[in-house]
């Protein structure tokens, strides 16, 4: 076991570790708060909440993101809701049950004691956004409403329409124009982090390209927090808006920040099939739908007939059938490999046969379409948008598709990197959602992060650091300046025949065939011959138009697309290196007769954290062991 | 799937102050499937491979909710098809052989930075002077300690639902932001959360956008009916309401030391 990880889990029980690490945590005094400048990078639910919280504790905050506005960070797009352990539907709720269904939903892969926390300050959060204005539903006494979500018996999951995540981002954001207004937080819009700048080994600044007039440049700070959310488009095709991208946490890895559990990502069930090769993106149609909707594909191969026409009894309405206790609502993970295992034996309906059915037919008739459409009105219409299809009189037809990344930057339980000074937020990060994430809880992590977390345990890093002690004269900003020039020019001065986007494509095509939902030895060994050479065309044969001075789309794909290419080879290295199947991670060797995924226990309860070697092929593994003392470790069944 | 051949006249603009002309492109074979935006894809990939800058365009969730399109497709923001970001609106709606104009949100108080990608900081700074509930982290109440009946949280809601795009000032033909304005400042000042602060918000955000350059609402109703998320336009009537009452007791609040 690795020495270098110390994941600063506070001792005694899980129940109490958080409240002894308030306890212990150092504190600043207000006045000298102010002499500390904090850089946030990214303005999602982490970044807004975290510089807006900051802010009122009194730091300096110089916030970026490359939106043209904080309001737009994906967040915003998350849809059915956020989960809080308030127990107001008097079901059985508790932090206790929450903390447990996470950390089986995570397929035992996740840190006890970061679920525990983040289970406990959920409660905060639904108290706080509401105070912030934001409209959640509500019942006819004025009380809260609840749904229920994939992977719990309970109704947790607080939401507003189907848009919970902009209503929870617009909220964050409110707190941080609050700031703004008041001079704590310092916003730069439409300006991307490209590189981080070490001083003395700590995180000590970033370089940033203002991406309307192409300016690149240094900003110091005593500590930096990355909020920039997951590496979903390493797959070209996934859920993430088209800007989400791996930039900042994989330049802080070639700076030396471990990363972990990269294999870890989640394909969401209840996605619009793919329809064409022009596609840039694939939309979500929320798990909340499966409150209502029952999954089915035919029974017969390859049933062409229309969903109408299809007989009750020729059927299969495979995840009731498989998973009696969950039915509709088994978790993510377990839904999108039932979904492929049908499609894969002949039975997928429309284009390609790459879909199966998600049929209202029976709550409309028990509820009324008026409910249903007050329920999920909004998803039905973008459905008919997207594909010309009213659900209300056919079935949707849906098929999963990338949606969030649990791996992420390795931190401790302050939420800091290996890198000191380095703190890593929300989806960015690794540490609460083990193997697989359940429904609703991404929205929780990032709040809890930023409103909860980091504002105490902020302090640990920075009482040991003289303020100001770095600034922008510091040689490694000139050098990182440097860098960042030259690799701009490199870029422009390619000019070769291939488009960015067509290896993006290419690249996205080939992670999803090998690293996507189902893995195995020899295609990621494939895989890993391919990229390295996919890569080197890339860097001979790109072609990026007009210059760095001035608004450049392609410039900035370009960079974006650069970085995916060497980090798709740490992905199918650590999906390579574990040879199990858990949550998110399946591969084709490790399962049981029924199709079951099959953890290793022994050999892979660890966190696998990855060093930046100098050489893409030969990352270093550091472990760090999982210890679970309050809930043990069994084989996770939804039946 | 068909494929359709269109006629595009997009506007190219290097910068804010460069002049801009209308280019004519000729989208071939474009499936009918693909969104407006795919298309616009194809198109940049065939400019690129033949050696020419792509448009520029703002874009990012792609599923109608990030609002960062902002695009006049053949005269009107967002395109033809009712409470539909350009995101959303796919080619089915266009016949082959059609002519599309496309162009950027055109207001003076959003600038255009390149081709069809405008600067919306302004919608920033006017949220920046007020809208929001003055509550610090960790200050809060139990959620459930403060009872908001249904209608008012779904009205709320209504309100709540912008997206922030701008299509309402690109629709007016005073470029007024009334309609978004109204939208911000109604959610939170028909909620008991933010009723202490609503003179203060009221006013701060309408001469926000008044010192923005936006221009003043006549009732024409453009901005509802360009509005993809169909943000209605009482809440106009509403924001006015609550800025006559607010300036007339201004003088009050700040002398009464209740709401500052």
């Amino acid at each position: 076991m690795s020495s270098v990880l110390d994941s600063k889990i506070p001792s005694g029980p899980v129940a109490d570790k958080w409240s002894k690490h308030k306890r212990d945590s150092k504190l600043i005094n207000p006045k000298n708060k102010r002499k500390y400048t904090v850089i946030v990078v990214g303005s999602g639910l982490a970044g807004s909440s975290a510089a807006a919280s900051l802010s009122e504790l009194g730091y300096k905050v110089k916030c970026f993101c490359f939106q043209d506005s904080p309001r737009r960070a994906h967040s915003i797009a998350a849809q059915g809701g956020i989960n809080g352990a308030k127990n107001y539907q008097n079901d059985g709720d508790s932090v206790h049950r929450l903390f447990y269904d996470t950390v089986k939903g995570g397929d035992f892969r996740a840190r006890e004691a970061n679920v525990h926390r983040l289970a406990e300050v959920s409660v905060n959060i639904i108290d706080q956004c509401v105070a912030q204005g934001v409209p959640f539903a509500r019942e006819y006494g004025g009380a809260l409403a609840n749904r229920s979500f994939g992977g719990a018996q309970v109704s947790r999951t607080f939401y507003a329409r189907g848009q919970t995540g902009q209503q929870l981002l617009l909220g964050a954001y409110s707190a941080l124009n609050k700031e703004i207004s008041g001079g704590g937080v310092q916003m730069y819009s439409r300006c991307e982090m490209v590189e981080l700048v070490i001083v003395n080994g700590h995180a000590k600044g970033i370089i940033t390209r203002d991406l309307v007039t192409g300016k690149i440049e240094a900003h110091a700070a005593d500590c930096v927090l990355l909020c920039t959310g997951g590496y979903g488009n390493v797959f070209y095709l996934s859920t993430n808006a088209m800007g989400c991208n791996v930039t900042s946490t994989w330049r802080a890895h070639k700076k030396g920040a471990f990363f972990a559990n990269p294999c870890y990502t989640q394909i969401h069930p209840t996605c619009i099939p793919v329809s064409g090769d022009y596609q840039s993106k694939l939309t979500l149609m929320s798990e909340s739908l499966r409150n209502d909707g029952r999954v089915w594909a035919p029974k017969k191969q390859g049933d062409n007939r229309p969903p109408s026409q299809i007989p009750e009894d020729e059927r299969d309405y495979y995840l009731e059938r498989k998973y009696p206790s969950f039915g509709n609502l088994a978790p993510r993970d377990i839904s999108s490999r039932a979904a492929k295992e049908a499609c894969d034996e002949g039975r997928g309906v429309g284009p390609g046969g790459r879909g199966v059915y998600l049929d209202f037919e029976e709550s409309i008739k028990q509820f009324g379409q008026k409910t249903i459409a007050e329920r999920y009105g909004n998803l039905f219409d973008m459905y008919e948008r997207i594909t010309g299809e009213n659900a209300y009189q056919q079935p949707m037809r849906i098929y999963p598709a990338v949606h969030y990344t649990m791996g992420g930057l390795w931190v401790d339980y302050n939420l800091m990197s290996n890198l000191p000074g380095l703190h890593v937020l929300g989806e960015a990060n690794f540490s609460d959602h083990g193997s697989n994430r359940l429904g609703a809880s991404a929205l929780m992590q990032g709040l809890a992060d930023g409103y909860f977390v980091i504002p105490t345990t902020i302090a640990n890093y920075l009482v040991g650091e003289k303020p100001g002690s770095v600034t922008t004269a510091n040689p490694e900003f000139a050098k990182a300046l440097e860098d960042v020039s030259a690799r701009t020019k490199r870029f422009l001065n390619i000019k070769g025949k291939r488009t960015v986007e067509s290896f993006h494509r290419e690249l996205g095509l080939l992670v999803w065939d090998k690293c996507g939902m189902a893995r195995s030895r020899e295609g990621l060994t494939e895989a890993l011959k391919k990229i390295p050479e996919l890569r080197e065309e890339f860097w001979n044969n790109v072609t990026v138009p007009g210059s760095g001075e001035a608004l450049n789309q392609e410039l900035e794909k370009a960079g974006r697309v650069a970085d995916f290419l060497e980090f798709a080879e740490l992905l199918c290295q650590d999906a390579l290196d574990r040879e199990e199947s858990c949550g998110g991670h399946f591969r084709v060797e490790h399962q049981f007769e029924d199709g079951e995924a099959r953890r290793n226990d022994e050999k892979f309860a660890y966190v696998a954290a990855w060093e930046y070697t100098g050489d893409l092929a030969r990352p270093n593994l550091h472990k760090e062991e999982l210890k679970f003392e309050e809930v043990h470790l069994a084989v996770r069944s939804y039946k | 799937m068909s494929l359709l051949n269109l006629h595009l006249k997009v506007w190219r603009q290097t910068s804010a102050n460069a002049a801009g002309r209308f280019q004519d492109i000729e989208a071939k074979e474009i499936p009918d499937h693909a969104s407006f935006l795919e298309m616009m894809d194809i198109v940049n990939q065939r400019l690129i491979e033949k050696g020419e800058e792509p448009i520029a365009f703002d874009h990012d969730c792609r599923e109608g909710i990030c609002g960062s399109c902002s695009m006049v497709i053949n005269g009107r923001p967002h395109g033809p098809e009712k409470s539909t970001t350009t995101c959303q609106l796919h080619m089915r709606k266009f016949r082959t052989g059609d002519t599309i104009f496309v162009e950027p949100f055109r207001a003076k108080s959003f600038p255009v930075v390149r081709d069809l990608v405008v600067d919306r900081g302004a919608f920033d700074r006017i949220q920046r002077a007020g809208g929001f509930v003055t509550v610090r982290t960790g200050s809060a109440i139990d959620a459930n300690a403060l009872p908001i009946g249904k209608e008012t949280a779904d009205a709320a809601m209504d309100a709540a639902e912008c997206i922030g795009c701008g299509a309402c000032v690109a629709a007016c033909k005073n470029a007024s932001a009334m309609l978004f304005v109204s939208a911000k400042a109604g959610q939170l000042n028909l909620l008991p959360q933010g009723k202490p602060e609503k003179t203060r918000r009221t006013l701060g955000m309408v001469r926000a956008m008044d010192a923005e350059g936006f221009g003043n609402c006549t009732n024409q109703y453009e901005c509802e009916a360009a509005c993809p998320k169909e943000i209605s336009v009482d809440w106009i009537s509403k924001l006015n309401r609550d800025f006559i009452w607010s300036a007339v007791t201004e003088k009050e609040v700040s002398t009464g030391g209740g709401g500052e």
